[in-house]
């Protein structure tokens, strides 16, 4: 490989902010148009995953006086996300019970 | 090559591990030496050394775990053969050592039979998913000195990853086989696996506490350099770890998933011909996987007591791993199993509470080391005394209170113990009009 | 910024692979397979939190999301037999597609349109340690009701889950 090319290769904050925001948009188009509720969640849960990367991105390349703040606000993210994926599908197996469906088309009995 | 090892350690200059390239005992030495050819007088760029570095390391351990799988087939069989007092395979070579050899052969000559409904890709996927796991859990286990191929500062996160991976790996198994009885075994197995996990991660923490590290390399350097072992710290630990994995590694005692006889082959009963092969052999690579764990963390790696300077510490690590394997053939071929509730209570009522006790011991232990100023040899005499009154006080003491009603040489034979049936509303209402 | 090249290229491979695996999730026409290729989504994620030189979090990251997070979302689909695995989307699909275009755009703008203050340092070397001190010194009431949290949702989970009884008397 030529060594401009090798020699261009640099990884900057913002390429690593895209990748995050890419996975985000990802996310909110799986929890926004998916008829079963836990395609939902799935969606929410890499929504979490993506600003889990955009804090750990800043953690590493921003300047700070306590560089490692990002990694524990990533790890209170994941620990979090962790409890609030048990419950929602703790919720969607209840509903199951009651409706015998999970599509949330026909959930609607609370909407106007 | 034991010749030149004989006369490595008989020749009084290089009794100890020395930095020549034909030194064995560092395996290191040499891949150094090939590095600095290649990079003195060939001028490969750094990353060309880096990757392989990565590549050697990784094929060593390829073949370590090729070569073990062979030959633990013919362990297991042969030892648990003969504790149930009747010969293991001896017809095929000597001591029937070629047995694995048949087994292979037969395997690979089978029909793969896929059933038309089953998921395509999903259906071959599953062993493949299920054995990576288990050959990325020796990436972090030290050799030697001087040769580990993953220096992870997170080594003992990274083994529980690498292991709940494994109960992903078991679903996908169970599913793609669209049989409904493999489906249900597949959710028995990964309900007790993730059961397990928790006093898995709960005994280590015991271990990395008194390490200071999480770094295996570190764990094994802290047996070297405090002349202990971390079995005698914490007998405790050992067992609850012990214990759990196997749980985890669906042998028996907790072999419900395969139990032939129960629910007729659980999440494999699809399989067969050479992708039940890798199922079978992805199950010996994670017993190896794990008795390397437990040898690195509790018995203490390739170090012991100065011998490690004559005799390969890698060499002395593979005693340790097939004597803790040992063990594990050793619970084959002796308990029953259990159900699996018995195994759930166990999980819960037991494992758990006496590792969450252990840790509390242990940090108070050395949070004593740390404050006080000590030296290790007045805290570690003292936690050895403590952590084995502890171990023992408490196992006597779980049963005596959890089991009352145990008995060792039951005065009445009996196939079951008590359960509560509940009954239907008409005979309850029977039952209540006669006693009442 | 990162210059070594071995890095970036790890970089772009794993986000490469990462965000396909995210669109499969999407695209694909059965809920099971899409769970699983959340899964290798997540793998994929912790692959560039290595890069961001974040092990622990990494290692957290495979345990807690592919190890329990997947296995509790194939679970849910096992617990819910009748309902369709599908995959299927509802009437809000080309606008959440608009909307999703539209966010990334916004992002993407917004980060390479600020001034950050990059700093010169290098990778981390030992997190876990220092991971365990902002932990227990800075940090503690948050990791304290993050432990609070974490039973009640259990205790949540179990109740909402338990099957009814129909004879409670």
């Amino acid at each position: 490989m030529p060594d401009v090319i090798l020699a261009a290769m640099r990884l900057h904050l913002e390429e690593v902010l895209v990748v995050g925001a890419a996975l985000f948009s990802i996310g909110l188009y799986l929890a926004l148009s998916k008829r079963n509720a836990i395609g939902i969640l799935m969606g929410v849960e890499l929504m979490l995953n993506a600003v889990n990367v955009t804090l750990l991105a800043f953690a590493r390349f921003i300047e700070s006086p306590r560089p490692l703040d990002g990694q524990v606000f990533a790890t209170f993210v994941i620990t979090i996300a962790a409890a609030e994926a048990a419950v929602a599908l703790a919720l969607a197996v209840a509903i199951y019970r009651h409706r015998e469906t999970v599509n949330i088309d026909e959930i609607d009995v609370l909407r106007w | 090559m034991i010749l030149a090892l004989l006369a490595l350690v008989t020749d009084k200059r290089l009794a100890l591990v020395t930095d020549h390239w034909w030194d064995i005992r560092d395996l290191s030495n040499l891949t150094d030496a090939v590095y600095d050819i290649l990079r003195d007088d060939l001028n490969v760029p750094d990353w060309g050394i880096w990757v392989l570095s990565g590549l050697l390391g990784t094929i060593g351990i390829i073949s370590f775990i090729g070569g073990v799988a062979i030959i633990n087939i013919w362990v297991e069989r042969r030892v648990v053969g003969r504790m149930q007092s009747r010969l293991g395979p001896n017809r095929l070579g000597p001591f029937g050592l070629l047995q694995p050899v048949a087994d292979a052969i037969k395997l690979m000559q089978k029909e793969v039979l896929q059933p038309k409904v089953a998921d395509g890709l999903v259906f071959t996927l599953a062993p493949i998913a299920f054995t990576v796991p288990g050959i990325a859990l020796f990436a972090v286990i030290p050799w030697g000195r001087n040769m580990v191929l993953a220096d992870l500062d997170v080594g003992i996160v990274y083994l529980f990853a690498m292991s709940s991976l494994a109960a992903l790996a078991v679903f996908i198994g169970g599913y793609g086989s669209n049989n409904k009885y493999a489906l249900f075994g597949s959710m028995r197995v990964i309900a007790m696996l993730v059961t397990y996990e928790i006093p898995i991660v709960l005994s280590l923490l015991g271990v990395v506490l008194f390490a200071g590290t999480m770094n295996l390399q570190g764990i094994v350097l802290f047996s070297e350099e405090h002349w202990v072992l971390m079995v005698m710290l914490q007998p405790l630990a050992f067992l609850i770890y012990f214990l759990s994995s196997s749980a985890e590694l669906n042998r028996t005692p907790a072999d419900l998933a395969e139990a032939e006889s129960e629910i007729a082959g659980g999440y494999h009963v699809e399989y067969s011909g050479m992708k039940f092969g890798l199922y079978y052999a992805a199950e010996l690579i994670n017993a190896v996987a794990v008795s390397a764990i437990i040898a690195t963390v509790f018995l203490g790696g390739w170090w012991m007591y100065k011998v490690d300077e004559i005799v390969p510490g890698w060499m002395i690590l593979i005693g340790k791993i097939y004597a803790v394997y040992f063990i594990f053939v050793w619970t084959r071929g002796t308990l029953p199993r259990f159900r699996i509730d018995q195994l759930l209570a166990f999980a819960w009522k037991w494992m758990t509470p006496m590792a969450i006790i252990n840790i509390l011991v242990v940090a108070t232990e050395v949070m004593i080391w740390e404050e006080t100023g000590w030296s290790a040899a007045v805290i570690l005499p003292a936690s050895i005394v403590i952590n084995g009154a502890l171990t023992g006080l408490l196992i006597v003491g779980w049963v005596r209170t959890m089991a009352p009603n145990f008995q060792r040489f039951p005065d009445r034979l009996r196939m079951y113990s008590t359960i509560d049936v509940p009954s239907l509303p008409a005979q309850a209402a029977d039952l209540r009009e006669t006693t009442a | 910024m990162i210059e070594d090249n071995a890095i970036v290229i790890a970089f772009w491979s794993l986000s490469a692979t990462t965000i396909v695996c995210a669109l499969m999730v999407a695209a694909v026409r059965n809920l099971v397979h899409s769970v699983l290729f959340l899964a290798l989504t997540f793998v994929g994620v912790a692959g560039i939190y290595i890069v961001l030189s974040a092990d622990f979090v990494a290692v957290v990251q495979v345990l807690i999301y592919a190890g329990a997070v997947g296995v509790l979302m194939t679970f849910a689909i096992m617990l819910t037999p009748g309902a369709d695995r599908l995959n299927a989307s509802t009437v809000f699909q080309a606008p959440a597609f608009v909307l999703g275009v539209m966010v990334f755009l916004l992002i993407a703008w917004v980060a390479y349109d600020t001034e950050w203050r990059i700093s010169d340092r290098e990778a981390f070397t030992t997190t876990a340690a220092s991971l365990g001190e902002a932990f227990l010194k800075p940090y503690i009431v948050p990791f304290e009701v993050a432990s609070v949290l974490l039973a009640t949702a259990m205790i949540g989970a179990i109740i909402l889950s338990r099957a009814e009884r129909d004879d409670r008397a």
